[in-house]
């Protein structure tokens, strides 16, 4: 079934909000919906809300013979699933080009950044590994089905155990969860995808953009980053060229972003945790809010918003702001000089504001200052004038002036010639 | 339906969802139930909001939201003869109304009534916003005394042009007001009377 078509009006209105920084679900340009994310009753099955977006993801193990060239490996393997049920554009059974990209970025994010110990997996070196297969399941589409994605994929890889193993000799025997307490996956870091699409040839920015705005978007630059500020992966589609500047940006507003997100699963992780430890009732149905139709119906948001874009201006302007450079010495006050950056110099400045008689012994001072400066200045004109005099003084320098004088000879004055002729008589008798 | 209702047995009565939602009753004896649902069933002397999705050769096709596109001819628009073609675009909104509607044929549009005249049917909607709302909704609004409607009025002055098969498009004199407008309208959708105009007098308070 074919995908209801975009009307010229919403095209136009969407991009004329877009130019007077507002979106259509009265967002800002940097925020995110509203992110949910719930557990299954198993170990390993996660459900993440973006918004209207939803994504189920669903980790399960097996135990496989490994790869030749990499008998201590385990193996990740990763599968997303485009129902109808989430777009009626979708088909099942047919390999459609987004499902490739997703699938292609899906596995970058997640298997290329090495975040997921595999090592670990093996269980006896060239013949038995764990498989660990992520099934990802779009419910519902409503955009940005890629940052749903990884964060399903990667909270379901964090929360999901998988039974312990025992080696005796050539046995190897698996062990149910009421025999031995399953084991967690050894994860290093948690890579996150975080979208954000282009307007107008790159001239406008959104984050997390919604199904509406990404039919009407030139081009979408995926940034997948783990909370260490480690880019993970970066994709950018839709033939659009981007400025070295524009991508620094979005790396730093990603930055921002992850941490967010990390936190929220960390979070969603230790409650879910926490309910299962007290053996409360958990799982998806208890997830559901229980909704009625004629409620209010008002989504709390788990994740604190308000300050996010204060936040991230606050990174963008220190980030593009050049440092301040003073580019001439600053007085702050007679008899004090600075250059450059740092704590200003309260050299006598601070004591101005003391009592009156210390003020007294500061002007009194300055006044010394003052003299002593005058006489350093009369020193150094004493000092140049002792200079020549000096110069006189030694014998090659007088010969440095009679080659002056040679090269000066009709230039200079009567007097002077006789005074080197003085000179050089009083230099005939010492010698 | 009354019958039903009242000879039912004090025991466990299961509604599916096509039966959840409020009842209504109108004298004598006119029952029916209010739902909420989204999908539109095309159904013949409706008026509809449609996109127009191809052309080809002498009609056009449009997408109203049904299972199948409607098909609409050129030559059901005012004043156009086989030399004077309607000037319509791919991607353009056409309000207008269902005259063949069953389940085994193709739905057809007009954009003229019986005696040619456009009557505010045609194509519309340079700018503005299109948005989908629930059919429930759509009825509401389009009732005479509509509520929804008179409230929203008291707000600022708009444009709306209501599709019965969910799709509302509307215009006010900026891009922030016409967003108002569709946000609210699509949050009041499970909301009381008194709810809803407690949201209204606060966003006229608050952000204008």
């Amino acid at each position: 079934m074919r995908d209801t078509p975009l009307s010229n009006c919403e095209r136009d209105f969407i991009l004329k909000a877009i130019e007077e920084k507002r979106r259509l679900d009265g967002r800002q340009t940097y925020d995110y919906r509203n992110i949910k994310i719930s557990f299954g009753t198993d170990y390993g099955c996660c459900f993440v809300d973006l918004g209207k977006t939803r994504v189920m993801a669903q980790v399960s193990c097996e135990l496989i013979t490994p790869k030749e060239n990499r008998p201590n490996d385990g193996i990740m393997f990763f599968n997303i699933e485009l129902s109808p049920m989430a777009s009626p554009a979708f088909e099942t059974g047919r390999q459609s080009e987004l499902m490739v990209k997703l699938n292609r970025q899906l596995e970058r994010c997640l298997r290329n950044s090495k975040c997921i110990d595999t090592e670990s997996l093996c269980v006896v070196s060239g013949e038995k590994v764990w498989q660990i297969r992520v099934d990802v399941h779009l419910l519902n589409h409503d955009g940005n089905l890629m940052d749903a994605t990884s964060i399903a994929a990667i909270t379901a890889l964090c929360h999901f155990r998988r039974p312990d193993v025992g080696i005796q000799g050539e046995d190897v025997t698996v062990y149910s969860t009421e025999e031995r307490d399953p084991i967690p996956l050894s994860i290093y870091h948690m890579p996150i995808s975080v979208s954000f699409s282009f307007f107008q040839q790159g001239t406008y920015l959104l984050v997390d953009p919604c199904d509406r705005e990404e039919r009407v978007m030139d081009g979408l630059l995926m940034i997948a980053m783990n909370k260490h500020r480690e880019i993970c992966s970066i994709q950018s589609s839709g033939g659009i060229m981007l400025l070295k500047d524009q991508v620094l940006r979005c790396s730093k507003i990603a930055s921002v972003k992850v941490s967010e997100i990390t936190e929220l699963i960390n979070r969603a992780l230790e409650n879910d945790k926490k309910v299962r430890k007290a053996g409360g009732r958990c799982g998806f149905a208890e997830s559901m809010p229980q909704e009625r139709i004629t409620a209010l119906k008002t989504h709390v948001s788990p994740l604190e918003m308000t300050d996010v874009e204060e936040k991230a201006n606050e990174i963008v302007l220190r980030a593009e702001a050049p440092p301040q450079t003073v580019p001439s010495p600053v007085l702050p006050g007679p008899g004090t000089g600075q250059v450059g950056e740092g704590l200003q110099s309260s050299w006598g400045l601070e004591e101005e504001e003391e009592e009156e008689e210390e003020e007294e012994e500061e002007e009194e001072e300055q006044q010394h200052k003052a003299e002593e400066e005058v006489t350093c200045v009369a020193e150094e004109k004493r000092g140049v004038d002792v200079v020549l005099i000096s110069d006189s003084d030694s014998e090659e320098e007088e010969v440095v002036i009679l080659n002056q004088k040679a090269l000066t000879k009709n230039a200079t004055s009567s007097n002077q010639q006789m005074a080197v002729d003085s000179k050089l008589k009083r230099q005939r008798e010492r010698q | 339906m009354p019958e039903s209702i009242t000879d039912s047995k004090p025991e466990k009565v299961v509604c599916g969802p096509g039966l959840r939602g409020i009842l209504r009753h109108k004298q004598p004896n006119l029952y029916w139930i209010d739902s909420q649902q989204r999908r539109y069933v095309p159904s013949k002397g409706e008026n509809v909001i449609g996109v127009v999705t191809a052309k080809s050769g002498d009609i056009f096709k449009v997408d109203i939201g049904g299972s199948e596109q409607a098909s609409l001819s050129y030559l059901a628009f005012e004043g156009a003869t086989k030399r004077n073609r309607p000037n319509v675009q791919v991607g353009d909104l056409v309000y207008s109304q269902l005259i063949v509607a069953n389940k085994d044929m193709e739905p057809e549009l007009v954009c003229i009534d019986s005696c040619g005249r456009a009557n505010g049917l045609g194509v519309f909607g340079a700018d503005g916003l299109l948005f989908k709302v629930s059919l429930g909704l759509v009825r509401r609004l389009l009732a005479p005394q509509s509520e929804i409607a008179k409230d929203l009025e008291k707000m600022f002055p708009f444009e709306m042009v209501v599709g019965m098969n969910g799709r509302v498009w509307v215009k006010a004199k900026t891009i922030q007001q016409t967003l108002i407008v569709a946000n609210l309208l699509e949050s009041c959708e499970n909301m009381t009377a008194q709810q809803r105009q407690t949201l209204f007098r606060r966003v006229a308070d608050g952000s204008i």
